[in-house]
């Protein structure tokens, strides 16, 4: 049973409702349940567990260092191309925006761009693309493939969804983790969002994470685009995907993310928006209900705020961040995906967590395990 | 009538004698220096280093500079690799990097329990004893399995108390009493150990050493806990 599946057996059920009517017996039920499961995780995101974020916050700190230790992984993105046939309403890279500058690195820049990275100490590298299979072609990625691998011990993708049988290419490639973010789980909302192009196929985006793991992929990522829908409904429903994912496909290490939307080109509002209290409550509740999973950090979120995640469960962060196609070692890049709002160097992220009695650990993988 | 204790004679592995019975592990911990700070305390000889985290090519390495290889046997693991193929490619890569030929063999295919694939793991000691390595393996504590990875030659035996890193002590007493009752050679606890008491159950039960990682790292005080952990070995 694929989770497009699992998730249909949720329709006609008011998950906000449920959410909404949890009290505050719910709440310490929950939290003192040895290990929470999915239906705690609907206290732990209703509004009544608001007055027990602390409690939460401690908790999922505990858990995190138990089972993460007292390290985090650093990575960072690369954008190869921000060519895009989707319309994403949020997104700057939206086919709509013919003012925005449209790049593809040829494989030799994109080598420069992985030399600068290496060269700021980074050893795992997600690679970026919009959907843009006619651009970025087979062959295309082929070759940056093999100009980048030797700089990396870790290379991930987030790039359009694809088949099983060419995920199996790209992981022989060299290529060991996939991202792909569903942006919403609520399926009218993901079609009034993604208007034009291959994307608004909700169920082949949903079953995207399903075919990496059949694939073989060692990491699977997922996560809601925060602030397109009730948070804490995403959030029930991201979990609920996680779980099906560590079920189906054991063998991958599946990792969550809380990307939460910032002013793109286009000046797209968040129609519902998520405060920073919201944020924390909804890492930590879940952390609470996944202890297992691997819980990723961008540069979408402040320096004050990300320092004060670090101890709540993330386990992954990225940092020095450019979103533009070219935007490490080319003085003009193309247009970004969104505006980073961390622009600390690696070095003064990486310092920070030292202070903070955390590790960043550059290097967590090896070539010799890239099947 | 006196007799000796285990802890009065060395601990001998593969002929090569150690004075503490203590193994420690390199992850998790908050800096190179509480790592340092830990591995003093600890007593320990044998310290175990993630071949994953290490950058084998880089003198500079920020693990491998920090493990005094004039004072503990620098014993690389195989932890991440998921196949025998991944894990003996990892030993070899080691080995030609200028590692002693030692290896703490794990292979974990489920990257969250990271519990030990006991058919995977008796491929690749097979593999990497007939290549000259001295293998420790981490298995689960199965005594079939503890006994066929003897028989074949592997330098101890590493079954588990618990999964790794979740500090819950030895759960898997039963058998592994009976791993010690049949084995031949050291039986090193590993994984799981969370309290100096749970290392102290596994010695009274005759363990030959224990190995102690999480339990350590995680500590608010690594180098207090440490000590801690050499006192009940």
């Amino acid at each position: 049973m694929s989770f497009a599946d699992v998730i249909r057996t949720y329709r006609g059920k008011d998950v906000a409702a449920e959410i909404g009517h949890r009290s505050r017996a719910d709440v310490e039920r929950a939290l003192a349940a040895p290990a929470p499961g999915l239906d705690d995780l609907l206290s732990l995101l209703s509004p009544a567990a608001g007055a027990f974020l602390e409690e939460m916050a401690q908790r999922a700190h505990r858990l995190t260092v138990q089972r993460f230790g007292r390290v985090m992984g650093m990575f960072a993105p690369l954008y190869l191309s921000n060519v895009c046939t989707n319309r994403c309403v949020y997104c700057g890279f939206n086919a709509a925006y013919t003012s925005l500058a449209r790049v593809t690195l040829t494989p030799e820049k994109a080598a420069r761009e992985g030399a600068a990275l290496r060269a700021l100490g980074f050893r795992s590298v997600l690679l970026l693309t919009g959907e843009a299979p006619h651009i970025v072609t087979d062959r295309y990625l082929k070759q940056v493939l093999e100009l980048l691998r030797p700089r990396f011990t870790s290379i991930g993708i987030e790039m359009f969804p694809m088949t099983v049988q060419r995920y199996r290419e790209l992981i022989g490639q060299g290529v060991d983790s996939l991202t792909v973010f569903q942006e919403t789980y609520d399926e009218a909302r993901y079609g009034r969002f993604h208007p034009a192009g291959r994307k608004g196929d909700y169920r082949w985006r949903l079953e995207t994470p399903e075919r990496g793991g059949a694939a073989g992929f060692r990491r699977v990522g997922i996560g809601p685009l925060l602030g397109l829908s009730d948070w804490r409904v995403e959030g029930f429903f991201v979990a609920l995907h996680a779980s099906y994912l560590l079920k189906n496909y054991w063998q991958s290490q599946i990792t969550v993310s809380f990307p939460r939307l910032c002013s793109a080109a286009g000046g797209f509002a968040p129609p519902a928006p998520v405060g920073d209290r919201d944020l924390v409550q909804l890492i930590c509740g879940l952390r609470l209900v996944l202890p297992d999973v691997g819980f990723t950090l961008s540069t979408r979120e402040s320096p004050l705020l990300r320092d004060h995640l670090i101890p709540l469960g993330i386990t992954v962060m990225s940092a020095g961040s450019r979103t533009e196609p070219g935007g490490y070692a080319h003085a003009s890049g193309g247009g970004a995906q969104f505006t980073v709002a961390d622009g600390r160097s690696p070095g003064a992220v990486a310092e920070v967590l030292r202070r903070r009695g955390y590790e960043p650990v550059w290097k967590e993988w090896d070539a010799a395990l890239a099947s | 009538m006196t007799t000796t204790g285990k802890a009065d004679v060395p601990l001998t592995i593969a002929g090569r004698a150690f004075g503490s019975r203590l193994l420690v592990g390199t992850g998790k911990f908050p800096s190179s220096r509480a790592m340092q700070g830990a591995l003093q305390a600890s007593g320990t000889e044998i310290v175990t280093v993630a071949l994953r985290r290490v950058d084998l090519e880089d003198s500079q390495d920020s693990i491998l500079g920090a493990v005094d290889t004039g004072r503990y046997l620098l014993l690389p693991n195989t932890s991440g690799a998921r196949t025998a193929e991944e894990a003996v490619r990892l030993a070899r890569l080691a080995r030609a990097a200028g590692c002693e030929p030692w290896v703490k063999l794990e292979i974990t295919p489920d990257p969250h329990y990271l519990l030990p694939d006991p058919v995977e793991t008796l491929k690749a000691a097979e593999i990497l004893v007939r290549e000259g390595f001295v293998v420790l393996p981490y298995i689960n504590a199965d005594p079939v399995l503890a006994r066929r990875l003897e028989d074949i030659g592997t330098a101890t035996v590493m079954p588990l108390g618990a999964p790794i890193g979740s500090n819950r002590g030895v759960k898997t007493r039963e058998l592994i009493e009976i791993i010690i009752e049949k084995a031949n050679v050291p039986v090193v606890v590993d994984a799981g150990l969370g309290a100096p008491s749970h290392a102290a159950e596994a010695m009274e039960m005759g363990a030959d050493a224990v190995l102690v990682n999480t339990a350590i790292a995680v500590a608010g005080d690594p180098r207090a806990m440490a000590r801690a952990f050499k006192k009940g070995v």
